[in-house]
């Protein structure tokens, strides 16, 4: 009763508050995603051009060889910096990251940096170091290994960039291919897009008829259709791929129905290859094709059909020329949402999938955990995550986004 | 009449494919035996005993609890606060912040992961409880929102003003009036939260360390090693869990 009694005066204000507290209850969520998702991206993104690990080690070769020109081998000052640096060096650790580097400008480079160092620091002499270091060793009188430092004392680099194209700066600077047998990139992201669109487009096979048996079937059918499209849509991941490694391995449930049939007398080969990645990831990906088009099929009244019929159209015309037209909203929400999580799948092909059928996040996830060259790994991040946000932008917009994005 | 069959005969099939797999493990994960396939020497819930024991399995699974809790804890109170504030009508440019806070879900999972992993490197917080829990938050974060401003968008505004109009403060009005109206839909929003925390393998991949090893981690390993049927009991288990979290939310949805 008490809090009908407020004065007259008072409401205005209170209205005022209730206007703008409201818009202030967002910002903490947007302040929250700031700081822990969109700055990590930005992290990412710094570090796939960052080039940093040379300069931290070698401070005066960096400067040094900054005012050399690039042409024949570098003046004597640029051999002093850099005798001077290895000398001087104590933390290997730190010189491991710039030699790794290194070896990623030119192959080699990581033995002839490490042996450079250790021969220095043991012996003091009182030669010219350019004498001393092609002493120490030859490759140090070949411009190639020069050229390489120069580039890798740079602010910063394109070459993961590059890398990740399968390409690199050559000695002269031209940006060429990579040598035949390091040449992975390329095939991997056309495998991804491959496997992605392969995915896709079997869903929707798949599952557009799934969507229409569920709007145009008896509706307890129809229930248990959508139970059993639902059910699969909540249940954990990993329990889904163990129930299939079950499923398809050479003695499992498949194989051993086929051979009682008769049908085969080997078992087939259904898993730990492409065709068990195509199985799981379509199982997986189904409901993210049928939930969308299931919800606009909903929307379309049967009217329509029934009035392309009394104008004497066959169903099948009925089907194409009315119905279809009236669902593509659907199957474009679907087909970009399927696409866009199988680019990005990374467990289902490391535990369903052959050797040969790594995809994109496969390098990601090597290059930052195994043979840790986190450059590598920030710039196929990158042009992963540009991939994603340049197909979610061309056809987010044609289809609208709040259609794709309120799926769940 | 010919097409109805052809189109019930492909539902059957399709059901077959969807559930088939899920109902054929079943039965191995009572085995007396610990290979993967049929027939079955005999039964046994010696598997059933063995993720029961406290490590490895239990060790996860209290992990997978304390993070899913926390997470969900968090994104459900972030994401409430936020999609009241984005569904009011006066809210410019409320569709471009939308668009923010659901980019976590358009976003490869991997890239999030790495992302993360090199900027929690940076303060310590790789291999820590609170480092999994903010980026779990951040992966479920988007449900909350999208599953509570569609309850809100059937919310009667006039409710409000009329409490406030009576003197009620607007946190309280929002306590007493707004919240029990869209209590199912903030539920449900912190069911999914948990639910894409309690499933999340790659930023517990590279987030957690040993000591914070989740359920979907243990499993993943499991069947990379070596796949025995205590997997498929574990499997089992989660299975019947999200029955019973479906059968939830539907009656959710009824009421």
């Amino acid at each position: 009763m008490n809090e009908c009694l407020v004065p007259e005066q008072e409401r205005p204000i209170r209205r005022a508050k209730l206007t703008t507290a409201p818009i202030l209850l967002s910002a903490p969520l947007v302040v929250f995603l700031t700081v822990f998702f969109f700055a990590p991206l930005a992290v990412m993104l710094s570090y796939s051009v960052r080039n940093n690990e040379v300069p931290s080690v070698l401070p005066h070769l960096s400067k040094a060889i900054a005012t050399w020109d690039g042409r024949g081998l570098p003046p004597d000052s640029v051999f002093s910096a850099l005798a001077l640096d290895l000398r001087s060096n104590n933390d290997s650790m730190a010189l491991g990251e710039a030699a790794r580097r290194l070896d990623f400008e030119a192959p080699g480079y990581r033995a002839l940096l490490f042996k450079t160092a250790r021969r220095l620091q043991a012996e003091q002499t009182s030669t010219a170091s350019r004498d001393e270091l092609t002493n120490i060793d030859a490759r140090w009188s070949n411009p190639r290994y020069w050229l390489a430092l120069n580039r890798a004392t740079a602010r910063l680099t394109p070459a993961f960039f590059l890398a990740a194209f399968d390409l690199k700066i050559d000695d002269v600077g031209h940006i060429v291919r990579v040598e035949d047998d390091r040449r992975v990139y390329l095939d991997t992201f056309l495998r991804t897009f491959q496997i992605a669109g392969t995915v896709t487009l079997l869903c929707l096979v798949l599952g557009y008829p799934i969507a229409f048996a569920i709007t145009v079937l008896p509706r307890r059918l129809a229930a248990a259709l959508t139970f059993s499209v639902i059910l699969p849509f909540w249940t954990s991941l990993l329990v889904r791929t163990s129930a299939w490694i079950v499923v398809l391995s050479k003695d499992g449930v498949v194989n051993s129905f086929l051979t009682r049939l008769g049908v085969i007398s080997e078992p087939l080969q259904l898993i730990f290859n492409r065709t068990g990645l195509y199985i799981v990831m379509v199982h997986i990906l189904l409901p993210f094709m049928v939930l969308p088009i299931r919800s606009v099929m909903n929307g379309i009244s049967p009217n329509y059909m029934k009035a392309s019929a009394s104008l004497g159209a066959h169903p099948c015309l009925g089907f194409f020329k009315v119905y279809l037209p009236l669902t593509l909203p659907g199957v474009g929400a679907g087909c970009l949402m399927t696409f866009i999580i199988a680019i990005g799948y990374y467990i289902t092909p490391a535990l369903v999938g052959g050797a040969g059928d790594n995809m994109i996040s496969f390098f990601i996830a090597f290059h930052t955990n195994s043979v840790i060259n986190w450059g590598m790994a920030a710039a196929l991040g990158v042009v992963l995550l540009s991939a994603v946000l340049l197909i979610f932008g061309t056809f987010g917009r044609l289809l609208g986004f709040s259609r794709i994005v309120a799926l769940k | 009449m010919k097409t109805n069959r052809i189109i019930t005969a492909y539902s059957l099939i399709m059901m077959l494919f969807l559930l088939g797999p899920l109902l054929a493990f079943l039965p191995i994960s009572f085995s007396s035996a610990s290979f993967l396939s049929y027939p079955l020497p005999g039964y046994s819930l010696q598997w059933y005993e063995k993720v029961l024991q406290p490590t490895p399995w239990m060790f996860a699974l209290r992990n997978s609890l304390i993070v899913g809790s926390l997470s969900t804890a968090l994104a459900t109170v972030l994401g409430t606060a936020a999609a009241f504030g984005l569904t009011r009508k006066n809210f410019r440019g409320s569709s471009l912040v939308l668009a923010l806070i659901v980019s976590p879900m358009i976003v490869p999972v991997i890239v999030t992961a790495v992302g993360t992993y090199f900027m929690f490197a940076k303060f310590g917080l790789v291999a820590t409880f609170s480092g999994l829990v903010i980026a779990h938050t951040v992966l479920g974060v988007p449900f909350v929102v999208i599953t509570v401003s569609s309850t809100l968008q059937t919310f009667d505004n006039r409710l409000l003003q009329a409490a406030c109009g009576l003197g009620a403060s607007p946190i309280h009005a929002f306590f007493t009036i707004v919240l029990p109206i869209i209590a199912n839909g903030v539920i449900a929003g912190a069911i999914f939260a948990f639910v894409t925390s309690f499933d999340d393998v790659v930023v517990a991949i590279f987030i957690g360390g040993p000591q914070q090893k989740t359920l979907p981690r243990q499993m993943f390993e499991g069947i990379k090693d070596n796949i025995d049927p205590s997997i498929l009991a574990m499997s089992a288990i989660l299975l019947l869990v999200t029955i019973l979290l479906m059968v939830f939310l539907s009656l959710l949805r009824r009421r």
